[in-house]
C-alpha cells in the first residue's frame, strides 16, 4: 500500500490529498459582476508516499501539474489544501523560522542551470551559499568544503573552477554546479525538475549518472520531474503519471512499463519516438491536446480523448485504485472489469 | 564534383547538392566556425535527418540553404546547387523566387514565429502575396483554407488569432505556411521540440502524410534520435560544424561507423530497451571559436590516436550512399574495435 497512502509511519515523505488552485485575475468589471472566482486547478487531489532512498518520477505533459507538485513538496509553494509530511513533520504546519531550519533537508535542481546561477557570482561562491546561510560552518572552512563538493560532482580541477563565472562553463558543467550547491548542506530530499532537458544530448547521460551517484552516496530521496519517459525509466524505481492535476497511474517503474494500465499511460508510451527504425510507424495516436486546467472535463479528466470511453467516464471521477500489488490506476475500466478491451487492443497490434 | 557527392544515384534524382560549404560567425573578439566543409546531397522525395547537438551547425546549414545567413554570419565557401543552379550565385531577387516557393523553412517555436496581433488567415495571405503579388487576396485566402483543411484545422478558424490556438495547432499553422506555395523542399528546424510527446507524434505523422501528398523532399533538423529513426530515409550526423557520418537510417542505427554516432546512440535512454546501461560520453562539445586541431571529436573519442589530433579526416565511403569521416575506417571498415550494435 505504499503508493495509495494507506498505512502511516514507514514512509519518509507523505503527500496527502494535495491541491493547488491558482486564482485567475479578472478585470474590475468582471470582478464586480460575477461572484465566482475562477481558478486553475494545477494540482487536484494528489496523494503519494515515498520511502527513504526512493527515486520517484513524476511524468506528464506540460500543464499536468508535475512541477507544481514538486515545488509544493519542496516547501516552496503553499498548497491550497492537503499535507506534506517529511520525516514526520508536516512542513506547512511549521512557523516560518521552523520551515527555514527544515529547508536544510530539502533542495531543488532546476531545468535551466544558467538562470539558476547568479551571473556575477563565482561558482565557488554559488556552491557555498547554502553553507553560508543554512549551516553553522565557519567561513574559513567553507572554501575547503566547496572544493570537496566540486571534486565530488566532477568539477575538477576544483581550484581552477572555483573562481570561474557561470558563462565560462558549458551547460553540463553548470548543471554540475547546481547539483553541488543542492547537496552542499546534506539534504535528505532532492527535487530535480527536468534536470537534463536543457543539457546537450551527449552530456545528458553524465548528468543522470551524477544524480544517481549522489542519490546513492547520500541516500537521498529523489523526486524527478520529467516529460521524458525514457529518462524516467532509466532513473526511477517508482513513477506516477499525471494528467491535468491528477495522478492517473502509479507503480514500480518495471510494472508500469511492462504493463501500463491507464489508457493515457499507454498513449504516452506509444507516442515516444523510439531511436530504432525497426519500431517505425503503426502507432495508434490520441487526437487532441491536453485541455485547459481552468475548466477540466467532468468525470475522468481524460475521457474526451480516451479511445475506450464509456458512459460512466463522463459522469464520475475514477479514484486511484490498486488492482495489482503496488500498481494503482484511476480508470473505470478496471473497476468495471472492462480492462480486457485494452488487452485486446494490445494483441491486435 | 568533390568528395561527398554520391554519384551512383544518377543526376536527375538529385534535388539539392551542397558542396564544401563553410559558414562562419564573426565577432570582434573571435570567429565561430559554425559549418566547415560540408558536402551532402538530397534526392527528390527523400527525407534527410540532420542530427547533432546544439552548436553542431545543423541549423546554420539549414539557414545557409535558405540563403538566410546574415552578418555577423558569412558563407565563406562552397556551392549550394538546387535544381541545377547554384543558389549562392543568384541575385537576392532571384533567390526570393526560390525561397518560399521552391524551398520553405519551418521553425521550432510557433509562438514566436506567428504575429500575435494578426489573424491566422492574414498570415497566409501576407505570406502568399509577398512571394507572388499577382495572386489576389481572395485566392490567397482560399489557398489558406485549403491548406488548413489538409492540416486538420477547420476553415472556420481562419479568422482566429494565434493565442486562440494550442501549441500543436500553431505548429500545424506553421507547417501550412511552409506548404502554402507548394515548394519542393521543406527544411524543418526542430519542428516538434517545443511540443509534448503526444502532440509531437501527431505532428510527425502529419508531416509524413503531407510529404507524400505534396511530393516533398524534407530536411529534418533535430537533436532527437528517436524522431530521426521515425522519419528519415537517410541521416547526417553533424559534430562541431562538420559531417561525422551520413548513412541510411538503418545503417546509422544498426551499424554506425563513426565513433561519435556510436557513442551518441549508447548515451540515449530508450524506453524499449531492457535495463540497458547508458554509456556517457566524457567531456563536452567543443567551443566553435576555439576548435581542437584535427578531428573535432578526438578529445572525446575513445579510439583517438596521433593522426586524429593532427589531421582532419575526410568522408570515406562506408556503403551505398553512406560515408563517415574517421581515420579508423580507412581500408578496414569492419574493424573489430568498432563493434557493430546488437
Amino acid at each position: 500500500m505504499f503508493l495509495t497512502g494507506g498505512d502511516v509511519g514507514s514512509a519518509f515523505i507523505e503527500v496527502e490529498r494535495l491541491r493547488k488552485y491558482f486564482p485567475v485575475q479578472k478585470g474590475l468589471v468582471a470582478q464586480l459582476f460575477s461572484r465566482s472566482t475562477e481558478s486553475v486547478k494545477a494540482v487536484d487531489d494528489v496523494t503519494f508516499e515515498l520511502e527513504k532512498g526512493d527515486v520517484f518520477g513524476l511524468v506528464g505533459e506540460s500543464g499536468s501539474g508535475k512541477t507544481t507538485t514538486g515545488r509544493i513538496t519542496a516547501g516552496l509553494l503553499k498548497p491550497s489544501m492537503g499535507k506534506v509530511v517529511i520525516d514526520g513533520t508536516d512542513i506547512y504546519a511549521l512557523q516560518s523560522s521552523g520551515l527555514r531550519r527544515f529547508r536544510k533537508k530539502m533542495q531543488l535542481v532546476y531545468q535551466d542551470p544558467l538562470s539558476s546561477l547568479n551571473p556575477k557570482m563565482t561558482i565557488g561562491d554559488a556552491i557555498g551559499e547554502p553553507l553560508r546561510y543554512l549551516s553553522d560552518m565557519k567561513e574559513s572552512k567553507r572554501r575547503d568544503a566547496v572544493l570537496e563538493l566540486m571534486d565530488r560532482v566532477g568539477l575538477s580541477p576544483s581550484d581552477m573552477f572555483y573562481g570561474r563565472f557561470p558563462h565560462q562553463l558549458s551547460g553540463g558543467q553548470r548543471q554540475r554546479v547546481v547539483i553541488a550547491r543542492a547537496i552542499s548542506i546534506g539534504p535528505e530530499y532532492l527535487v530535480a525538475d527536468e534536470p537534463v532537458a536543457m543539457v546537450d544530448v551527449s552530456v545528458r547521460a553524465q548528468i543522470m549518472e551524477l544524480l544517481l551517484k549522489m542519490q546513492k552516496e547520500l541516500n537521498l530521496t529523489l523526486l524527478l520531474i520529467t516529460h521524458d519517459l525514457a529518462v524516467a525509466k532509466y532513473m526511477c524505481n517508482k513513477i506516477s503519471v499525471m494528467y491535468l492535476g491528477k495522478i492517473m497511474e502509479n507503480g514500480r517503474t518495471k510494472d508500469l512499463f511492462a504493463n501500463p494500465q491507464h489508457p493515457y499511460t499507454r498513449a504516452l508510451l506509444e507516442a515516444v519516438p523510439i531511436p530504432d527504425p525497426r519500431h517505425r510507424g503503426g502507432k495508434e495516436l490520441l487526437s487532441g491536446e491536453i485541455p485547459s486546467a481552468l475548466n477540466p472535463p467532468k468525470g475522468c479528466r481524460f475521457h474526451p480523448r480516451c479511445p475506450y470511453v464509456f458512459d460512466r467516464c463522463s459522469l464520475e471521477e475514477p479514484g486511484l485504485v490498486e488492482h495489482d500489488e503496488n500498481h494503482a490506476v484511476a480508470c473505470h475500466l478496471y473497476t468495471e472489469g472492462k480492462s480486457s478491451v485494452l488487452l485486446a487492443a494490445k494483441k491486435s497490434k | 564534383m568533390r568528395k561527398g557527392l554520391i554519384q551512383s544515384c544518377g543526376e536527375d534524382l538529385t534535388l539539392l547538392q551542397i558542396d564544401s560549404l563553410s559558414v562562419e560567425y564573426r565577432t570582434l573578439a573571435s570567429t565561430a566556425k559554425a559549418v566547415q566543409d560540408v558536402s551532402i546531397g538530397l534526392e527528390k522525395g527523400e527525407t534527410l535527418g540532420l542530427v547533432g547537438e546544439s552548436g553542431s551547425g545543423k541549423s546554420t546549414l539549414g539557414l545557409a540553404v535558405m540563403g538566410l545567413i546574415r552578418p555577423p554570419g558569412y558563407v565563406t565557401s562552397g556551392r549550394i546547387v538546387f535544381e541545377g543552379s547554384d543558389l549562392r550565385m543568384l541575385s537576392e531577387g532571384a533567390l526570393r523566387a526560390v525561397r518560399g516557393r521552391k524551398i520553405a523553412m519551418i521553425f521550432q517555436d510557433p509562438m514566436t514565429s506567428l504575429n500575435p496581433v494578426k489573424k491566422i488567415g492574414d498570415h497566409y495571405i501576407e505570406y502568399i502575396r509577398a512571394h507572388d503579388p499577382t495572386i489576389s487576396e481572395a485566392d490567397a485566402r482560399s489557398t489558406a483554407k485549403h491548406v488548413l483543411e489538409d492540416l486538420g484545422i477547420p476553415d472556420t478558424r481562419i479568422d482566429d488569432y494565434p493565442h486562440q490556438f494550442s501549441g500543436g495547432m500553431r505548429q500545424r499553422v506553421m507547417i501550412g505556411l511552409g506548404l502554402a506555395l507548394n515548394p519542393s523542399l521543406i527544411i524543418a528546424d526542430e519542428p516538434t521540440t517545443a511540443l509534448d510527446v503526444i502532440v509531437e507524434a501527431q505532428i510527425l505523422k502529419l508531416m509524413s502524410d503531407l510529404k507524400s501528398k505534396y511530393s516533398l523532399s524534407l530536411i529534418l533538423i533535430t537533436h532527437n534520435m528517436g524522431v530521426v529513426a521515425e522519419m528519415a530515409d537517410r541521416v547526417a550526423v553533424m559534430y562541431a560544424g562538420r559531417l561525422a557520418e551520413v548513412a541510411t537510417t538503418t545503417q546509422i542505427f544498426e551499424s554506425p561507423k563513426h565513433p561519435y554516432t556510436q557513442a551518441l546512440l549508447d548515451t540515449i535512454p530508450n524506453i524499449e530497451a531492457e535495463d540497458r546501461v547508458l554509456k556517457a560520453i566524457s567531456g563536452t562539445p567543443p567551443d566553435l571559436t576555439d576548435l581542437p586541431t584535427g578531428c573535432p571529436f578526438h578529445p572525446r573519442c575513445p579510439y583517438a590516436f596521433d593522426r586524429c589530433r593532427a589531421e582532419v579526416p575526410e568522408l570515406i565511403q562506408t556503403g551505398e550512399r553512406s560515408e563517415a569521416a574517421c581515420f579508423l575506417l580507412e581500408g578496414m571498415l569492419a574493424r573489430p574495435s568498432l563493434k557493430s550494435r546488437d
